[in-house]
């Protein structure tokens, strides 16, 4: 292996250019961003709208990873459900377990199971579970990753690999009823480390907890775009193999974005459980993981920033749209990302550029 | 030995739907690098095609449906590559995205024309029974299936037209200098492919009820399909076709059906570590 990861991480040098206003500017708004979400949103919000927020903000969690592992790396991960799904579910394990207090779950009675399956064991342990909602993922990314990219698998061929995970993941879990809840999925929690999961103040608790992941998330992806290793990311997307040929190890590179992308998937999933209440197949398989996609096409895939607020904003207007219409949304969805992907490939983050891209290629026709 | 033979016919019957469906996908993607999620909603127009005409002319349409689904789902495919697919040639990536969206909307709009709930096409008196352990939907399925083949490996190879096909998809770069019109032959190739999506959902009807998702259950095996078999060979689609039905039917009947779809994936995982672009591969020395 030619590339090691530790001289990678270090900040790449500067850009030319740009004074220390420009420079300023970025994190600026981050801060003030920052502030609105976590001080500013749960003093105005009523709970219920709370609510919403934070579980948008857990799509946004999923998006930041999609973000980087396409946006930035050029990796269409469609199965990004799979690895929220397999965060959420550990999650849902542990609470699962935790209400029962020492006797079955409830869904495992109905379905005749007498013994505690081997695989919950070790989730009554709440360490473990939320360990494992981040690692699990990421062991399953790199095991895919390696195996994947190692032999120059890319682009459509990985797309459709991951979107056929998601697939094959949904028909284990439902089939599984006695150890998943099948269809339903883990759903009736009442209790998180003592706190009474319906209580506003716990969800207040937990919309912060969201709230300050992400912030911390989108800090370290934001530094690792920005590091050497953000800008071979870029570079193997825009030319893998002319990054080989550098002396570089691209499987390398895409398997630890494709990991890291998959664990911020896990931690997302785990943070869903306690603030929506229930986890199941719906909402992890192969439409679930490409309406992330879609949010983060429409916000702008090439920024980390439109990516979150892709996510957010799809959220948030699938929610208002379906209250009033259920079945327009549907029409709407597939208007709004066949007019972004016509008009506005790069999102609406990239709108700007598009235009300015516009008007340059206008200019150098005439 | 008994399930191994009386699995057999569900698996090739499930390789041959699959093989009709993936045979659109191959051209598509290997040709114009197309990922086209909306092929899926294709099949779903055909079945919905023999669904209607049996309303108007009874149970033994489907002979008629047949001709009728290919225009139907051609011409979808071929207003969608013209509206919208071409400007995105070169970007495969961003066509599963479009493609993806088209599909939802033509799916909602299945739901609201047709009703959400499954309807079902009675199967022609003709094809109820059956030889032995092979009932007769399943064989004119597999009929249907070498039919197609044949049909278009005589296109491929037989006609100016299909030999132009090739060219483009060995090099449309060469073949545009050449003279070809590489515009009309990309038209034409996308109105066969989705024909043929179309004579898969009247296949369907054959086996099942149809509804607005119909296309779904099968556009990601059908994917994994083109993946396995490489792209823009049609020898690689049938071979692949054909096994991944058998797997995915022996794999069911062996463990049960939720672990079937894990098998077959980590089989195709297994075998793109032998051959990374699929069974057979265009050789080109172009880097990406």
């Amino acid at each position: 292996m030619t590339t090691t990861v530790r001289n990678l991480v270090q900040l790449a040098p500067p850009r030319p250019g740009g004074s220390w206003r420009d420079r300023l500017r970025g994190p600026a708004v981050f801060v003030l961003i920052a502030v609105l979400a976590l001080v500013v949103a749960p003093l105005l919000l009523e709970p219920f709208r709370l609510g919403l927020l934070a579980k948008y903000l857990c799509y946004g969690i999923v998006a930041l990873g999609i973000g980087l592992a396409w946006g930035q790396g050029g990796m269409l991960a469609l199965g990004q459900g799979v690895f929220f799904g397999l965060g959420g579910y550990s999650m849902g394990m542990y609470l699962k377990l935790h209400d029962a207090g020492g006797d079955l779950p409830d869904f495992m009675v109905w379905s005749g199971v007498e013994k505690l399956p081997a695989v919950w064991v070790p989730f009554e342990n709440p360490v473990f579970a939320i360990a494992f909602a981040i690692i699990g993922p990421v062991i399953l990314a790199v095991l895919l990753g390696a195996l994947v990219f190692r032999q120059r698998v890319r682009g459509a061929y990985f797309a459709i690999l991951t979107q056929a995970l998601a697939a094959a993941m949904v028909i284990l879990l439902v089939g599984q009823q006695g150890l998943t809840g099948g269809t339903n999925g883990l759903t009736n929690f009442f209790d998180l480390f003592g706190q009474d999961l319906a209580a506003d103040g716990t969800q207040r608790g937990l919309y912060i907890v969201v709230a300050a992941v992400l912030c911390v998330l989108y800090v370290v992806a934001w530094q690792l775009v920005r590091s050497r290793f953000g800008r071979l990311l870029v570079a193997i997307r825009d030319g893998e193999d002319r990054v080989r040929f550098l002396g570089y190890n691209p499987a390398t590179v895409k398997t630890v974005t494709f990991a890291i992308s998959a664990g911020m998937a896990g931690l997302a999933g785990a943070l869903f459980v306690p603030v929506v209440g229930i986890i199941s197949p719906a909402l992890l398989g192969v439409v679930p993981s490409l309406e992330l996609v879609v949010a983060v096409a429409v916000g702008g895939r090439f920024s980390l920033a439109g990516a979150v607020l892709g996510a957010v904003v799809m959220g948030y207007a699938r929610t208002s749209f379906s209250e009033e219409f259920a079945d327009g949304w549907l029409y709407l969805q597939g208007a709004l990302f066949i007019l972004v992907m016509t008009l506005a490939p790069k999102g609406i983050f990239g709108l700007a550029a598009t235009l300015r891209e516009l008007v340059a290629s206008r200019r150098a026709r005439a | 030995m008994e399930a191994i033979v009386s699995q057999l016919p569900i698996g090739l019957s499930i390789g041959a739907v699959l093989l009709l469906i993936a045979l659109g996908l191959t051209f598509t993607f290997g040709q114009m690098g197309v990922i086209n999620m909306a092929h899926g909603e294709f099949i779903m127009a055909g079945a919905y095609t023999a669904y209607l005409l049996q309303d108007l002319a009874g149970r033994e349409a489907v002979l008629v449906a047949l001709p009728v689904a290919f225009v139907v789902a051609g011409l979808m495919g071929l207003i969608l590559e013209r509206t919208a697919i071409r400007h995105f040639y070169g970007r495969p990536l961003d066509t599963l995205l479009l493609t993806y969206g088209v599909s939802l909307v033509l799916q909602q709009l299945a739901r609201d024309l047709f009703g959400a709930p499954n309807v079902q096409v009675q199967a022609p008196t003709w094809l109820q029974g059956g030889f032995g352990i092979l009932p007769y939907n399943r064989l004119f399925i597999f009929a249907l299936a070498i039919g197609s083949v044949v049909a278009i490996w005589g296109y491929m190879n037989r006609t100016s037209q299909g030999r132009r096909m090739q060219a483009v998809m060995q090099n449309r770069q060469l073949a545009a200098v050449s003279g070809i019109n590489t515009g009309r032959v990309d038209q034409r190739t996308f109105f066969i492919g989705s024909g043929l999506a179309g004579i898969a959902g009247v296949a369907l009807t054959l086996i099942g009820p149809v509804g607005p998702a119909l296309g779904t259950y099968y556009i990601v095996d059908a994917f994994l399909v083109v993946v396995a078999g490489g792209l823009g060979q049609l020898r690689g689609a049938v071979i692949a076709a054909v096994a991944l039905g058998l797997l995915n039917s022996y794999a069911e009947f062996w463990t049960n059906a939720s672990l079937a779809k894990v098998i077959v994936f980590v089989a195709i995982i297994a075998f793109l570590q032998v051959r990374p672009q699929g069974l057979f591969v265009l050789r080109s020395r172009a880097l990406t």
